[in-house]
């Protein structure tokens, strides 16, 4: 086995649960790579939800905490409140996400508190059969649209950049040297990193919306249809040709919220020795 | 006499007192009538001792941030009420599967949905039991004066450590909003339970093996053992277990509890333990049962009253021995009659019909009413 699958899988949990041409598999070599060359590996705990994606947490050889479908932003605010010194990842997918999570998305955007979200955005309910998600793009057909999506698409890192996430950036599987560089970026970020990776579905996305169950065709299609454009204001002509912006899109630094909640208490138990007003 | 302090405080407020005592340093919240004082003195106490106070965006994120905290090694709770607690159920079940101790106050208010806010009730009995999904059990608790606020939520960490679960306490909003002497004992006197962490090299470590009293050891997140930790039915080695391993699971998340109920169930028994007619009760209603239990006294009329503390897993063998030789029974409840079911379940004597004096809407029963109940239904 290569030393990295060596290092960071789960041995004793494989084979992988993930389908013939998953993307899922590439994820979690790609944020092996990122963690072993950060060397952050023992301040590393993950969390993870329901649906695919989550199983990428459970494979990596760290502490790992897979709770319900949408819940594991609040599991990894739980576990970061608790040890500040943690580098928390949560990996979660674009209906764990955007739909049943999508509250601890904007709450967690706006509180900039440190931590990684992974979204891994097949643009469909893989797990469960092949069903509408939030990302599926309009008219697009799957087992519970049919005649076609008559609803448009949410983009999670449209919502993230509104919400206040201080390091936004979309890369794809087909993207793999860029996606750990980004991803070591937003690791080391101090602030709330929302990284969104365009993976393959051959089995849902690419038979449904795509019109082909081949792992070739589907990371062609990735290839062929992300474009990198780094300037949200021109977002709108790269999804005019059907193409989806990719690149780093925002990193700024705004107070985190881990930082802010220990500065708050030093101050008051200042205030309290002295007997002063709160 | 114990050496201590007695301080005026709400039930809330003595609840919040406690969990900083029994070393909560994590709160998950969001506001709710009747238990946002719960969260407000947390927002002012836990800062001064190191800790976090967090309001959420939904109940259901509070609970499942305590979840994570337990995990990340730190005592944690929230405290919630009816239409906060429904939200809460899934996080309940992820509590009782990934085994994470944790406390949930429920300051039960009327229902069903919204219902009334600011009134009393205890409509949630079985939701505290039977809310989430699957096979599972846990330990809920019913405090009924200030003073219980305070020592159950010490109990309810303390089991909650032990035992590796979520513990509920099953207030209500006459508890929570009453305001009395509370004695707080001296730090040193309270005595705490923290849970068993693994010593054993983490090659060798399995991570939901348990132990002879059915519990696994909890090793907290980034000590070196890299713990898979999945909300699934699991194997011993935390992955998705199959039909075995699943059924292996269950019953022993069930057995580590209810095999170990002696050890903290708790019935009381107030009035005249040999008395004829004996009132059940839980949470603030004991209180009212205790004067009627007085004024029947004073009138000559024997009267017991059987105070269920532990509400479930429904401490069966003590409600039984607390009622033996009663020929007439009567639970009092604000409800249509919930514990009513345990009692009838528990008693087995066609002959003894189990009464039920309820009380719904709000309005907390006067002592006069029980007296008036027994001479009015005889």
């Amino acid at each position: 086995m290569n030393p990295i699958g060596e290092k960071y899988l789960r041995k004793a949990f494989l084979p992988f649960i993930f389908c013939p041409g998953c993307g899922d598999g590439m994820i979690v070599q790609a944020l092996a790579r990122a963690v072993d060359e950060l060397g952050v590996r023992d301040d590393l705990a993950l969390t993870a939800g329901i649906g695919c994606s989550a199983w990428i947490a459970v494979y990596t050889h760290a502490d790992v905490l897979k709770v319900l479908h949408g819940r594991a932003i609040p599991a990894a605010i739980g576990l970061k409140a608790t040890k500040p010194s943690r580098k928390i990842v949560t990996i979660t997918g674009d209906g764990d996400c955007l739909a049943i999570g999508g509250n601890h998305l904007l709450h967690a955007c706006r509180r900039n508190i440190d931590m990684t979200v992974v979204m891994v955005n097949n643009q469909i309910y893989a797990m469960t059969g092949g069903q509408v998600a939030p990302s599926t793009p309009f008219t697009g057909k799957t087992q519970t649209t049919p005649y076609g999506n008559v609803e448009k698409k949410l983009d999670g890192c449209r919502v993230a950049i509104a919400c206040g996430a201080t390091f936004v950036s979309r890369w794809s599987t087909a993207h793999p040297k860029q996606l750990i560089k980004t991803l070591k970026k937003a690791i080391s970020h101090k602030g709330f990193s929302y990284v969104e990776i365009i993976s393959q579905c051959p089995v849902q996305t690419g038979r449904y919306l795509l019109g082909s169950g081949s792992p070739q065709f589907n990371l062609q299609w990735i290839k062929d249809h992300c474009v990198k454009q780094e300037d949200p204001a021109k977002w709108p002509e790269v999804e005019a040709q059907g193409n989806i912006p990719i690149g780093d899109f925002l990193q700024t630094e705004q107070p985190e919220f881990m930082e802010e909640v220990v500065k708050m208490n030093q101050r008051v138990k200042e205030a309290q020795a002295k007997g002063g007003d709160r | 006499m114990k050496k201590g302090r007695i301080k005026v405080m709400l039930g809330n407020e003595a609840c919040a007192e406690a969990a900083i005592l029994a070393g909560c340093r994590f709160y998950g919240g969001y506001p709710i009538t009747p238990a946002t004082e719960i969260l407000e003195t947390l927002s002012r106490r836990l800062p001064l001792v190191d800790g976090l106070c967090m309001q959420f965006e939904d109940e259901i994120a509070a609970l499942v941030a305590v979840v994570g905290a337990s995990w990340g090694g730190t005592k944690a709770m929230t405290a919630t009420s009816g239409p906060g607690f429904c939200l809460m159920q899934e996080g309940i079940g992820l509590a009782v599967a990934v085994e994470a101790p944790c406390v949930i106050v429920n300051v039960q208010r009327g229902g069903p949905c919204s219902g009334q806010s600011t009134s009393t009730a205890q409509g949630d009995l079985y939701q505290a039991r039977y809310g989430s999904n699957g096979d599972y059990s846990l330990i809920c608790l019913a405090p009924s004066d200030a003073q219980e606020m305070f020592d159950h939520t010490i109990k309810a960490f303390n089991l909650a450590e032990r035992f590796r679960i979520p513990v509920i306490i099953l207030s209500d909003e006459v508890v929570g909003h009453i305001r009395e002497k509370v004695f707080i004992p001296e730090t040193k006197d309270i005595k705490l339970v923290e849970r068993k962490a693994p010593t054993c090299d983490p090659k060798d470590f399995i991570v939901f093996k348990p132990d002879e009293n059915e519990i696994p050891l909890m090793p907290n997140f980034n000590t070196g053992y890299r713990t898979p930790v999945i909300s699934q039915a699991k194997s011993l080695n935390g992955n998705r277990g199959n039909a075995k391993e699943a059924d292996d699971n269950i019953r022993r998340i069930v057995r580590k509890i209810e095999d170990y109920m002696d050890e903290f169930a708790d019935v009381q028994v107030y009035g005249d333990p040999k008395a004829e007619t004996a009132f059940v009760t839980f949470g603030s209603v004991c209180r009212a049962a205790r004067s009627a239990v007085d004024m029947g006294k004073e009138k000559g009329i024997a009267l017991r009253s059987v105070e269920v503390k532990t509400v479930w897993p429904f401490p069966d063998k003590l409600v039984r021995n607390a009622l033996a030789g009663a020929k007439r029974i009567v639970v009092a409840e604000m409800n249509l009659g919930m514990i009513q079911r345990e009692v009838e379940r528990v008693v087995r004597q066609p002959e003894i019909k189990i009464e039920l004096f309820s009380k719904i809407g709000g309005i907390y029963p006067q002592p006069q009413e029980f007296l008036r109940f027994l001479e009015e239904k005889r």
